[in-house]
């Protein structure tokens, strides 16, 4: 048990140099010293996670058991690695142009930014993980137990190794919380973490090597002999089957580019494109170096350990055998490195898809989308993801209490291989070919999804697990052709390629038949545009390319926006945070990030993002951000089109306020003309009558004859006084509208033969008519009318300065309408009068006739009354005023009559 | 499949440095291809029954040496595009 303790305080004082190699990595990258942090050869380095404790140990026991087979699933990668012009080039320079952060998300933006496929691929990938976690667990508690025993067999109670897997799995989820989730920004990249896995990659490298250099020279004698020993041993015959040389290399081709761990470093991690181009040839180096010394050790622990030994722990068990024990601790630090590098980097890929894509959309939709406190979302994301990788863990660790923890490593993470592989389809698919949809991707997923489960994963769990041995035999249902490892009566099959075969089949079958058939969105249309095509579209992105000349742009763009007090303020603090004095803070991704949600306030998140992108030039607009923008545009147009209409209504509103005012001033003025007038035309009358009643009261030597001659005068005026003021209190009557029309009907020859009667101008007018034109019935106030009459034959009668007065009365039928004319041929009105003729006090020339001026205005009135007009016709020798009448009130009496 | 070479956009004659590295970007897509023939060839040696493991781990071992080799030469000669200027370097000093 002291070697035990040993190891534990040894994988501590590792963890925490990882930790401090991460710390200081970050800070390295923080001050912006971090060129050598992105050099190609930690890139390189850190896509080493693809070999994980399956490698270390799996790998001699996959050898062991079925020789040079285990080498298939190195193969395959280092064909993806060296054919990287086709598929992992343009993986990684979508992922910088459309700010990839997980496969997840590279799907769902290439079918039109689905969620749905989104959550689709992450609830996969959870699943998919959790054979593969518990090969991790599996693996360290095997190493924990191996070294605690002594006989170097793996002791068969397994109540105290599920304790141990249990506190493992605990233990890893605690540290890659801890290492994984220190970063608030988990968008974004981790130095320190790919630091750390770098450190790894070179741990379990070396101790790899250490144990094979150590079997080969110290065990075996050499090469010769070691290649000798290998003749000899029960791996000698070459003899694999064809179907797993060949699938399982492409297999594990397949699940290098889809696993979620592997996207996550060569993709989001990436810092550069041009990485690629050595990791192109370094990789596959690194893992020609891993796989070198596997099947000697393999053949070496055969011969020399007893039979019962685990061969899934030689690496361990050889030098603990031959009391090599700093050897043994190399070799379990490899192999811990390997469980821990690979849980860390799958546990941050997955948590940051199930943040990004499955809590996050349901947090923002149940608090409104209000998120407008950054620290808020910042929580929330960060308590999602640490969460998501306690429940990671977890299920690998459900899933090895299940699945019993008896089979071989390399045997749990084929499941997981598979598994991964139906996101290949969707990916390759979504990357050369635009006619795929988001329906046909969410069909293959679904579909190969599905026949993994039942195909591979289920089975897993053994006969006496989900499926029962009923199904097994004769298939689920009772139909032989459902059974999990011959379906379709594909009998005798490997289980492994039999799963590949089916799920691959139908799911890239589904996905392209439902593509096929059905009609992409638009937005599919443009990012699947923009994904087949990107080398077109994108140059080379750079990298974040910082600078205080960037910050400045930022904040003259955000002053624009914001406000300049506002935006300093925000630029300050962040400055201060940054422990920067001054007011321009670097461009970090977490301020960038701030700026964009401030200013989305402003102005739309999609325009936001598309001004701090212009001014960043970190990525190429995406076609969803101009859509977006258009979207914001549009809407923006509609209600300044809105408010245009109000404006001009209001501007209308304005005009006839306008109006009304100058009208209201010039009744107004008309008003105080008004009065000025009145008194005028009342008090020349008045003042007439006093001065003459004073002349009869103060001279008594008046003769009889001058006395009469006054009084008549001061009668004559009193009678005009009066006369005035009816004219005033009739037309005041008309003007209000009280005036209550007695309708009457009557002939117009007899209304105009009393009118001429009344006017007395008899003698000094002739009167000229048309007796057979005015035959007409009216039906109106004819006593109104009349007095419209008199008053006009009056008027000719006291103006027409004729030699010979005359006066045409012509009645006349136009447009309906009784239409009389009264013609004089005097000199007529003058044209500057003859809008005002009409108008109260009006008067033409010199008051000579001695007129108040009230008369035309009360005939206007009346004939407004009557429902006709009056008004004057210019050019007809002399004064001419039309009579209109409506005659269509005649009809009806004419009928009744 | 080939991006950049869209009809009308080509030229029919290019400068021979850009002719070189297009042969040598088809060259790069063709090296997985031969890597997959190399590592499928042992396949046809079990009939046979002369080649055994260690026969097979020394070929393979060859083979993935070699492939590993060329890719680093052509990844070597396959720079960043040509039309590219080198201002990344730059960029990076800056952040």
């Amino acid at each position: 048990m002291a070697t035990l303790n040993i190891l534990v305080l040894v994988c501590l004082s590792y963890v925490a140099l990882l930790f401090v190699v991460a710390f200081l990595a970050d800070r390295a990258a923080k001050q912006g010293r971090a060129r050598w942090l992105r050099s190609p050869v930690i890139y390189t380095l850190s896509l080493s996670i693809y070999c994980t404790a399956w490698t270390f140990y799996g790998a001699v026991g996959f050898a062991a058991r079925s020789g040079l087979e285990f080498i298939t699933i190195y193969l395959g990668p280092t064909l993806v690695m060296i054919g990287w012009w086709w598929t992992l080039r343009k993986m990684v320079r979508l992922g910088r142009s459309q700010r990839i952060t997980s496969i997840a998300d590279l799907i769902s933006s290439r079918f039109g930014k689905s969620n749905t496929l989104a959550v689709i691929v992450t609830v996969i990938a959870v699943i998919v993980l959790a054979p593969y976690i518990a090969l991790q667990l599996q693996s360290v508690t095997l190493s924990f137990s191996t070294v605690a025993a002594t006989n170097f067999i793996t002791p068969e109670d397994t109540s105290g190794e599920q304790a141990t897997a249990f506190w493992v799995a605990a233990g890893l989820a605690l540290f890659t919380i801890l290492f994984g989730t220190r970063n608030v920004d988990a968008n974004e990249r981790h130095h320190g973490v790919v630091m750390a896995i770098a450190i790894e990659a070179v741990v379990k490298l070396i101790a790899l090597l250490a144990v094979g250099i150590f079997v080969v020279w110290g065990l075996s004698g050499g090469l010769e002999a070691t290649l000798d020993r290998i003749d000899a041993s029960p791996i000698s015959a070459w003899d694999v089957p064809g179907s797993r040389w060949v699938g399982l290399t492409l297999l594990s081709a397949a699940a290098f580019i889809c696993l979620p761990r592997m996207f996550q470093v060569m993709v989001v991690e990436s810092e550069n494109e041009d990485h690629l181009r050595m990791a192109s040839w370094a990789f596959p180096a690194y893992l020609m170096a891993m796989s070198l010394f596997v099947v000697p050790i393999a053949v070496v622990g055969l011969d020399m350990l007893p039979a019962e030994a685990n061969p899934d722990l030689f690496v361990l068990t050889l030098p603990l055998m031959e009391g090599r024990e700093g050897l043994a601790i190399l070799s379990f630090l490899g192999g811990f490195s390997s469980a821990t590098s690979m849980v860390i980097v799958a546990a941050i890929a997955l948590s940051t898809m199930v943040s990004n894509h499955i809590v996050m959309p349901i947090w923002l939709r149940s608090t409104g989308g209000t998120a407008s406190i950054s620290g808020d979302v910042r929580s929330v994301a960060l308590f999602a993801r640490r969460l998501s990788i306690a429940v990671i863990l977890f299920l690998g660790y459900l899933y090895l209490r299940l699945s019993g923890g008896g089979s071989a490593l390399a045997a749990i993470g084929l499941i997981s291989f598979v598994g991964a592989a139906q996101f290949l389809p969707a990916l390759m698919g979504g990357l050369f070919w635009r006619g795929a949809t988001r329906k046909g991707a969410m069909a293959g997923l679904s579909i190969g999804f599905v026949t993994w489960l039942y195909c591979l994963f289920l089975p897993s769990f053994g006969p006496s697990g989900v499926l029962s041995q009923g199904v097994f035999d004769t298939g689920l249902f009772g139909l032989s052709w459902l059974r999990p490892y011959a379906l379709f009566g594909t009998e005798g099959m490997d289980p492994v390629m039999h799963a590949v075969l089916w799920s691959l089949l139908l799911n890239a079958g589904a996905f392209i038949f439902v593509s096929v058939i059905t009609l992409p969105q638009p937005i599919e249309r443009l990012q699947g545009a923009q994904f087949v095509n990107v080398f077109d579209h994108s140059g080379t992105p750079g990298g974040w390319s910082g600078g205080f000349a960037q910050s400045e742009d930022l904040m003259i763009m955000a002053q624009r926006i914001m406000g300049a007090g506002e935006a300093q303020a925000l630029f300050a603090q962040e400055a201060k945070q940054q422990g920067i004095g001054g007011y321009l803070p670097e461009p970090s991704p977490d301020f960038l990030n701030r700026l964009e949600r401030e200013l989305s306030g402003s102005i739309g998140a999609a325009a936001a993002h598309a001004m701090i992108s212009q001014i960043v030039g970190r990525a190429t607009v995406s076609v969803e951000d101009l859509m977006a923008v258009a979207d914001e545009t549009a809407q923006i147009m509609e209600y300044s089109s809105r408010l245009e209409a109000k404006t001009n209504e209001q501007a209308r509103t304005a005009r006839q306020l306008r109006e009304a005012n100058e009208k209201l001033t010039q009744l107004s003025v008309q008003k105080d003309a008004f009065l000025s007038q009145i008194s005028h035309e009342l008090r020349t009358p008045m003042t007439s009558i006093r001065s003459f009643s004073e002349i009869l009261r103060d001279t008594d030597s008046l003769s009889g004859k001058d006395r009469n001659k006054y009084a008549s005068i001061i009668q004559e005026e009193a009678t005009r006084l009066t006369r005035l003021l009816d004219d005033l209190l009739d037309l005041s009557v008309l003007e209000n509208g009280q005036v209550v029309l007695n309708r009457e009907t009557g002939p117009l020859s007899d209304l105009l033969d009393r009118a001429i009667a009344a006017a007395d101008v008899d003698g000094k007018l002739r009167i000229r008519r048309k007796r057979d034109a005015e035959q007409h019935v009216l039906h109106t106030d004819l006593d109104r009318l009349t007095q419209v009459f008199i008053n006009l034959i009056a008027n000719a009668g006291k103006y027409c300065e004729s030699q010979t007065p005359e006066l045409s009365i012509r009645p006349e039928l136009r447009d309906g309408d009784l239409v009389i004319d009264f013609i004089d041929n005097g000199e007529g009105i003058p044209r500057s009068q003859q809008a005002v003729i009409f108008e109260k006090f009006a008067r033409v020339g010199d008051t000579k006739a001695g007129g108040a001026g009230l008369g035309l205005a009360i005939c206007r009135e009346v004939m407004g009354r009557l429902g006709g007009s009056i008004s004057y016709v210019p050019g007809q020798r002399g004064a001419a005023f039309r009579v209109r009448l409506p005659l269509e009130i005649e009809q009806p009496l004419q009928a009744a009559q | 499949m080939r991006p950049g070479l869209k009809p009308g956009k080509a030229a029919l004659f290019v400068q021979q440095r850009t002719y070189r590295r297009r042969r040598l970007a088809d060259a790069a897509r063709m090296l997985p291809i031969l890597g997959f023939i190399l590592f499928m060839l042992p396949l046809l040696w079990m009939g046979s029954g002369q080649a055994t493991t260690a026969s097979v781990i020394v070929y393979l071992f060859i083979a993935w040496a070699a492939l590993t080799g060329i890719a680093g030469v052509i990844s070597r000669h396959l720079g960043p595009e040509e039309d590219q200027p080198e201002d990344r370097d730059r960029g990076e000093e800056h952040g």
